[in-house]
């Protein structure tokens, strides 16, 4: 490889492309020529840094400059003063990585990157995703070459799945079940056919923990699942990626290819007796496709529904034949205990979750982005410490978690250490991790509904409880926001999302009513506002919000008059105007034209 | 299809070239370029240090450049410095020198005197 002095690696995951970074390459690139540096630097393409916040973003090496919000403008002044002369354009770091005595600190020391621990991540924005060279170099195709050399025989075999089971790793798609009783299982059954297969349809509203991974390192994925493949005997892959991730499905099918030349999938890897390949399909954006079961006809070409379980995947699964799914960040975790030992990865984490766990931070949040936190970090370090806290000076009201299936935690539960048995308690679940930060001004009622919304949209219809009774509930939450809620609609929501928790077929239905119990366990005075005083506290919901201009600071300018598409707004110049609230379309255009903020919502 | 020495191989070679990206703390060659550096001809020698560099596969070695040092009139100027030694620098560097200067300091751990600041210096008239 040529020796280059020093490295530019501009972002390529999803939120830097789509601000630019494609951009922003070419740019560098048109600048080193035009400096004669192309011989000493190199532009390098890598996966999601986590800070997608301050995206595009570039990190220059050695130094480790961390550059911010790059503009292509901002490429030129780079080119000449870093990358030619030395000096780091400092009014274009990120702000955080340059401390009081003017000092660049050291990426690690940034308070994002501080308390994070990567594992999954731990290539993500380090290789270019697109060149094997760079996996291999960071010890990539090292876990297969181990379990194939040194495990050997249906020992060896059970030996691998023991260190799995023993490192504690549990299911990073939601669910939790440990993964090496998983193998175990799938392991069990006798069978010429087996398959081995990765959930990538990762579906929850804001989440991007798995897009990361496979944008960013896919290679981890293909190793792990050659892995399992040895172990429970399996000479095919799928991975089941979402079309919406284009260029994570580029990437994989980069990687399949470049491994495949290598010969590090297909016949006779290493020249031993084991022969493995992988395929992608792809998901055409259906949520259930996400639950195992549905997932797995989706591959078969059916319709993505899901079935009854069991008989389970690991007995019956992908065409009938014992199958193994897992999600793609818990693949990631695989070849990293293969190399470092089970006690390694068990000696990270609480007594129950063991490893670390990726975040996908959003909402109300300075820091915007991914993080991998160790299982234990309490909610309020990822929240304040990693996450920078809520921007504009509001206060923090609650974050959610697990998505559609998950639930809301309150500010009284900030300390809560996150692991998969303390957010259950809570009300709330792991689920594959997003996280979404609210605020005050985030109504609770409408949260509930945003969420119900979308289970409504994406239930697949084949069981009753999920099809009707999600409908039924969010009939009610929109009559509570509409402000025509009745005392009673309250005991009917818990006594409809009990039932439908207790006989909904799949995950989807039975996860669909979280949102609404957590929130009705936590901020039920939301509820009862909207209901006995026909009121939204948060100011969200439109009908109960009315808008009245005050007197005293009105200085009759008309200027709210004139911006009122309704005509709801009257009066006479110089003396204060009046809203008819019967014609008012509560659409705040007034609100924002008024300059002497007289105009009120309540 | 590739066997494991290859592998081997390829992880090898590979890391040489994006060991830049770790921290690390290697031996690090400073380049003075700044104007005056460049005027002076710094850019050459920081493409001779890049070729010594990469022709002996040298780990842990990286060669970057900095801005003034403060005294233009000795550019251009060479600071290495080596874990467990003292900085060095070197002034008035022409290509030439810079083969002398890998082998001597960075291989083998000897200050090449003559080269130095202090040396150039003390033996002006």
């Amino acid at each position: 490889m040529e020796f280059y002095r020093s490295q530019v690696l501009v972002c390529t995951g999803t939120g830097c492309t789509s601000s630019g970074s494609k951009d922003i390459i070419a740019e560098f690139e048109a600048r080193i020529k035009e400096n004669g540096l192309e011989n000493e630097v190199k532009v390098v393409h890598t996966g999601c840094f986590g800070l997608c916040e301050t995206g595009p973003v570039v990190i220059v090496y050695p130094e480790g400059a961390f550059y911010s919000h790059i503009k292509v403008t901002d490429v030129a002044r780079i080119v000449s003063e870093h990358l030619l002369k030395g000096r780091i354009v400092r009014d274009l770091l990120y702000t955080h990585s340059v401390d009081e005595d003017d000092r660049i600190r050291s990426l690690d020391d940034v308070s994002f990157y501080k308390k994070q621990k990567r594992i999954a991540l731990r290539n993500c924005g380090v290789i270019n995703p697109e060149a094997i060279d760079e996996y291999i170099a960071f010890d990539g195709y090292k876990a297969l070459e181990k379990c194939l050399f040194e495990y050997t025989g249906d020992e060896g075999r059970d030996a691998i799945i023991d260190t799995i089971i023993k490192s504690g790793l549990r299911g990073r798609g939601g669910g939790g079940f440990p993964t090496g009783l998983k193998w175990k299982f799938a392991k069990a059954p006798k069978s010429d056919i087996k398959y081995v297969c990765c959930n990538a349809d990762e579906g929850d509203p804001g989440a991007f923990m798995d897009r990361s991974v496979l944008e960013g390192d896919p290679h981890a994925v293909l190793e792990a699942m050659a892995i399992a493949g040895y172990c429970i005997g399996a000479q095919q892959g799928y991975i089941y990626v979402r079309a919406e991730y284009p260029i994570a499905v580029h990437r994989l099918r980069i990687a399949i290819n470049q491994a495949r030349e290598y010969g590090l999938l297909g016949n006779n890897i290493f020249g031993t007796d084991f022969s493995f390949d992988i395929d992608l399909r792809l998901g055409s954006g259906a949520f259930v496709c996400g639950e195992e079961t549905a997932l797995l006809a989706s591959i078969e070409g059916g319709r993505g529904e899901p079935r009854p379980r069991p008989p389970f995947p690991a007995v019956k699964g992908l065409f009938g034949k014992p199958t193994l799914l897992n999600n793609v960040e818990t693949y990631a975790n695989i070849c990293q205990i293969i190399l470092n030992g089970a006690d390694w990865f068990a000696s990270m984490g609480t007594e129950k979750s063991k490893g670390t766990k990726v975040f996908a931070l959003g909402g109300k949040i300075v820091n915007t982005g991914l993080v991998e936190i160790p299982m234990g970090t309490t909610l309020r370090e990822v929240i304040f410490d990693i996450g920078g806290g809520i921007p504009n000076g509001r206060k923090f009201k609650a974050a959610q978690t697990g998505g559609p299936s998950g639930g809301c935690i309150p500010a009284s539960h900030l300390d809560t250490p996150i692991d998969y048995d303390n957010l259950t308690a809570i009300g709330s679940m792991m689920g594959s991790g997003g996280m979404i930060v609210m605020d005050e001004d985030n109504c609770m009622v409408n949260i509930a509904k945003f969420f119900l919304e979308f289970t409504v949209d994406e239930s697949c219809g084949k069981c009753p409880p999920c099809r009707i009774g999600t409908r039924r509930m969010l009939e009610i939450l929109e009559k509570i926001t509409s402000g025509n809620g009745e005392p009673e609609d309250l005991d009917k929501l818990e006594k409809l999302a009990t039932n439908i928790k207790a006989s909904a077929l799949c995950g989807l239905g039975q996860t669909a009513p979280n949102p609404v119990l957590s929130t009705l366990r936590y901020f039920r005075d939301e509820y009862e506002a909207h209901i006995y005083e026909h009121r939204c506290p948060a100011g969200v919901c439109k009908a109960l919000l009315n808008y009245h201009i005050d007197p005293e600071k009105c200085k009759g300018c008309s200027l709210c008059a004139r911006n009122c598409p309704v005509g709801a707004i009257t009066g006479e110049i110089k003396k204060p105007y009046v809203i008819d609230n019967a014609k008012c379309i509560k659409c705040g255009a007034c609100i924002e034209k008024c300059k002497f903020g007289a105009i009120e919502r309540k | 299809m590739k066997s494991l020495q290859e592998l081997e191989a390829i992880r090898k070679r590979t890391l040489e070239g994006i060991q830049l990206r770790k921290e690390h703390d290697g031996t690090r060659v400073v380049v003075g370029m700044a104007t005056c550096g460049i005027a002076a001809g710094a850019r050459p020698v920081l493409a001779a240090f890049m070729d010594e560099v990469s022709t002996r596969s040298l780990q842990g070695v990286t060669v970057s450049q900095t801005g003034c040092i403060g005294v233009c009139r000795l550019e251009p100027i060479v600071e290495i410095y080596k874990p467990g030694m003292d900085k060095v620098t070197y002034v008035k560097v022409t290509p030439d020198m810079v083969g002398k200067i890998v082998t001597e300091h960075i291989v083998n751990d000897r200050v090449v005197e003559e080269y130095t600041i202090g040396y150039y210096e003390s033996n002006r008239k």
